[in-house]
């Protein structure tokens, strides 16, 4: 085709911009990957803001993410529905967040959504014993992983009620050299 | 109550029965520090409801709800604290309309401020664009992506620390390049520039018989001569002997170019300890931030250990399977710890007097891996010079065998320490850590074997007219010259025939044949610790050969080229990632720390060489001087009267920072006593040392003294809070009698403490 196809207008690249980690070109570049995902679905054209999502099945299939153990959690963090089913703008959103640009503060609080399974606000024992099942597989008996997630609770909880809330959790973290090189999808 | 977030809701049941907590000072400047500005607390309970997904029964979908919120207007007290949008922890949507409000916001400023605004706006999205371009320019970016991607961040930063020598190499090459290349090759091609050539004077000492082959010379012989630097490639820029120039002569000035090569040495020394002092500094303060880390092991673990970028299902596989070793690691290593605490006094001796044994069957072996080398070098020293009419193989292994020496004890010695070591009966971090330490030890200590051998060659005993032995080495510094850059030949021909002929065949073998052995034998792992030794060992005979042969940094540059493509074809077609993960936040440290053991070993013998043995006579650009060091102070002398006293006066003032200044300066540029030189250096590496600590313990103690001060808030709110409970208790015993309310400012009686309104309405029962 010879005519140029607009996918997104002046001014919404701009706003995209400013409200993620990205410059114009990989967004226009993000479109395309989110575009591929499902070609029938998603309009090549994006100017008047079409309310497309995504299921959560088609996103975790995706290369960047499909090996992560934590790939259902991570795109149901950044949903609107807490299922899992990105439209667009989460999808760019979650992979500003996740960018090695984005400020340790941020992907703080986003890791600490990730890894609440149950979705109470806390990382409660269940929660960490989940985590270090998503990480280990089979290979660590049931009391290994318990004795594991007690040694975490020990380590990070300061208030002592045996759950991590989000300041436990971010202490933790800053003290955690590796996150900020780990918590980051190449895109 | 102002009902906030569930997440700082301290309490299981979700209502908040703690108010008290909830209004300390340091608690509250935690909540506005996290509450994303312009918003209200409405606003923001909704919008944090809808993300959570939540508990509560007015989201059923949660941004649905906040887009139906209206549009409360902003009170003019919640201002922004100016926080980018995209910062904020919110969805597309809600970023842009905090964006659209404080454009709005701004539409309200004055002209000028909006310029200004809209001016650093443009500068800053300049300045991302510009990073992006710059970035995409560097070095191998796409091939360090891929093995990113494959084998996770570890293995990274072996590859970009290559990179980063790379540049070093290369920078260095540049330096030596324009100062001490550069004016002898116009100097020779240019007809109005000349040369003044040293000559030492004459005398038996600057008698320097030409080595080149005489006559028809067979092609064998060619590659003895590349491969050693002897022969042809002898009198070339190549090696220091060629220097032999004393002044050049250019139309408005001289160039004075022994000066100039020592300052070049120098300079290049200096310039590689800032730039990885630098490069290590970020490193160093992570170091000590995660020297706690023996207390948060486990949560590092867990929360930091899975690799995001992982794409390749292999590498997902071994990743799970690392942690796991890991996390296995860890809990056997806790049990460990208990059963070292309960060990019974005789077997803590027991434990004890093996270690002692096994550390002296160590230095044993140290000790007569050394020896094999020295005695390998002074036997092809002497036979080099006997062996005319030899063989070519034969010639080639007396030329080479220090270096074949050198490996083979490299090779022998890891296997040995890590046999041996599992006997110590340490924990496994430890063990890890302490073989390595030997293995870096052998490393770089053999080189310096290696130069003390020809040291006690060159210089002479008794009776020396020249001050080294000119008899059998005219020009000694050639000379050593081409055993560094033998050494550096014969690395790269290991590293490119190992790959070769041991790691493709072995994965041939062990995809195709099934027997036991080679099962057992296993996939090639890439470790880590013995590729950086490698490559440090390379860096380290380039910092000492460069004085002595200065295009070996671009010859290194070369090295370090292939290096990276051949380490990268067997990474990638060879190895599986190894078992033991190497974290790249310690590991970039461990790097830089072993390059700077390099550099140290390095700076040694090259500043022993300037400023103690005597230079050669024959050849190079130091012929007319004693010792390479003496061409400053006497450049120093010939200053004008001004210069010399600013410069005496720079080395007498009692600088705050270099105390060293004062004790070798002075003796140094205007004496000829000049030990202290080598002080210097190692007066300098502990001011850098401190001067990074510094930095680092800068940081911890800004967080404490934060802390600190919020610790103080708390404590002044909880008296004022306790003073009132009391004010109220004895008000209450009074009230009944007076009726008495006690309301606003009052001062207590007991710590002079003014009372505040309270916050939470004390009920009292009547």
């Amino acid at each position: 085709m010879g005519s140029k196809h607009t996918t997104f207008r002046d001014d919404q690249l701009d706003e995209y911009q400013d409200c993620t980690f990205f410059t114009s070109k990989e967004i226009l570049r993000l479109h395309g990957r989110f575009r591929d995902l499902a070609p029938n679905i998603v309009p090549m054209d994006y100017t008047n803001n079409p309310d497309i999502t995504l299921p959560s099945s088609v996103i975790t299939a995706m290369p960047e993410l499909k090996e992560n153990p934590f790939r259902h959690s991570i795109v149901e963090a950044f949903s609107e529905d807490g299922k899992g089913n990105l439209s667009f703008n989460d999808f760019v959103d979650m992979f500003s967040v996740l960018s090695e640009m984005a400020p340790l503060d941020l992907k703080i609080i986003y890791a600490f959504k990730i890894y609440d399974f149950n979705r109470d606000g806390f990382l409660c024992e269940k929660d960490v014993e989940e985590t270090v099942h998503r990480l280990t597989g089979e290979e660590l008996r049931p009391e290994e992983r318990r004795l594991v997630s007690q040694r975490v609770m020990e380590e990070a909880d300061l208030d002592g009620d045996w759950k991590l809330s989000l300041i436990d959790f971010e202490n933790m973290i800053s003290k955690a050299p590796d996150f900020i090189s780990t918590f980051h999808v190449r895109i | 109550m102002d009902a906030v977030d569930a997440v700082f809701c301290p309490n299981r049941s979700g209502a908040v029965s703690n108010p008290l907590l909830d209004q300390l000072p340091s608690y509250q400047s935690l909540l506005y520090r996290r509450k994303s500005s312009g918003s209200n607390s409405t606003k923001r309970r909704s919008i944090s409801r809808g993300r959570y997904g939540s508990t509560s029964s007015h989201s059923g979908s949660g941004r649905g709800a906040s887009l139906r919120t209206e549009e409360r207007p902003m009170p003019a007290r919640s201002v922004p604290d100016h926080r980018l949008a995209r910062e904020l922890p919110l969805s597309l949507e809600e970023k842009r309309r905090y964006k659209e409000q404080r454009l709005q916001q701004h539409g309200e400023l004055s002209g000028w401020a909006q310029w200004r605004l809209s001016s650093r706006h443009y500068l800053k999205r300049l300045k991302e664009e510009s990073v992006e371009a710059l970035s995409a320019l560097q070095l191998w970016r796409a091939d360090i992506h891929l093995i990113e991607g494959m084998f996770g961040t570890g293995i990274l930063s072996y590859f970009s620390f290559l990179r980063f020598l790379v540049l070093l190499n290369f920078v260095m090459f540049l330096l030596m390049f324009s100062f001490v290349m550069l004016p002898i090759i116009t100097a020779t091609h240019t007809t109005s520039v000349n040369s003044t050539f040293a000559n030492g004077g004459g005398g038996e000492c600057s008698v320097y018989p030409p080595r080149d082959r005489q006559g028809l010379v067979n092609f064998h012989q060619h590659i003895i001569d590349l491969l050693s630097g002897t022969g042809f490639l002898e009198q070339t820029y190549l090696f220091y002997g060629y220097y032999k120039v004393e002044n050049i002569h250019f139309l408005s000035f001289s160039y004075n170019l022994p000066l100039a090569y020592l300052l070049c040495t120098i300079t290049y020394l200096l310039l590689s300890l800032l730039w990885i002092v630098k490069r290590s500094a970020t490193g160093f303060k992570r170091k000590l931030v995660q020297d706690e880390e023996r207390f948060q092991s486990f949560c590092n673990k867990v929360f930091a250990g899975w690799d995001f970028c992982i794409t390749n299902e292999n590498a997902a596989r071994l990743k799970h399977s690392s942690l796991l070793y890991e996390l296995k690691t860890d809990l056997e290593e806790e049990r460990i710890r208990q059963k070292m605490a309960e060990r019974s006094r005789k077997e803590k001796c027991r434990i004890y007097s093996l270690r002692i044994a096994l550390n002296l069957f160590v230095v044993a072996v140290l000790v007569c891996c050394f020896y094999c080398i020295y005695s390998a070098t002074i036997f092809s020293q002497q036979k080099q010079a006997q062996c005319q009419k030899c063989y070519f193989i034969v010639e080639l292994i007396i030329e080479y065998l220090p270096s074949i020496v050198i490996t083979l004890a490299n090779f022998i010695t890891p296997i040995i320490f890590s046999i041996i070591i599992s006997f110590e009966d340490y924990s496994p971090a430890f063990e890890i850590r302490f073989t390595l330490m030997r293995c870096v030890f052998m490393r770089l200590a053999s080189i310096g074997v290696l130069l003390f051998s020809l040291w006690s060659q060159i210089t002479c005993g008794e009776v020396c007219p020249c001050g080294y032995n000119h008899k059998v080495y005219p020009c000694w510094e050639t000379h050593v010259g081409q055993e560094m850059y033998k050494l550096m030949m014969f690395d790269l021909l290991i590293i490119a025939s190992v790959t070769v002929f041991v790691e493709f065949p072995r994965k041939i073998l062990v995809n195709h044949c099934n027997c036991g052995l080679v099962k057992w034998w296993g996939q090639q792992e890439f470790a880590i610790p013995q590729n950086v030794l490698e490559i440090v060992y390379g860096q380290t005979i380039c910092w000492i050969g460069t004085f002595y042969c200065p295009l070996m940094p671009a010859i290194n540059t070369i090295k370090y080229f292939l290096v990276f493509y051949i380490k990268k074809v067997t990474l990638v077609n060879n190895c599986r990632p190894a078992s033991r993960p190497f974290r790249a936040s310690s590991s970039t440290f461990f790097f830089l720390a072993v390059l700077l053991i390099g550099l140290a070993l390095a700076a040694v013998p090259v500043v022993v060489s300037i400023a103690q043995i005597h230079s050669s006579r024959a050849c190079g650009p130091f012929v007319n001087f004693t010792t390479s060091w003496e061409v400053v102070p006497r450049t120093v002398s010939q200053l004008p009267q001004g210069l010399m006293a600013f410069l005496y006066t720079l080395s007498s003032e009692a600088f705050a920072v270099s105390f060293f200044v004062i004790t070798w300066a002075r003796p140094v540029l205007f004496g000829p006593d000049d030990q202290n030189i080598h002080l210097f250096l190692a007066y300098g590496l502990a001011m850098f040392y401190v001067i990074a600590l510094a930095g680092a313990h800068k940081r911890v103690i800004n967080q404490l003294r934060e802390q600190l001060a919020m610790e103080g808030r708390d404590k002044r709110f909880l008296i004022q809070k306790l003073c009132q409970a009391q004010a109220d208790l004895s008000a209450h015993s009074s009230r009944s009698r007076s009726g008495l309310s006690y309301r606003g400012n009052q001062k207590s009686s007991t710590s002079g403490v003014y009372v505040v309104r309270p916050l939470v309405q004390y009920e009292t029962q009547a």
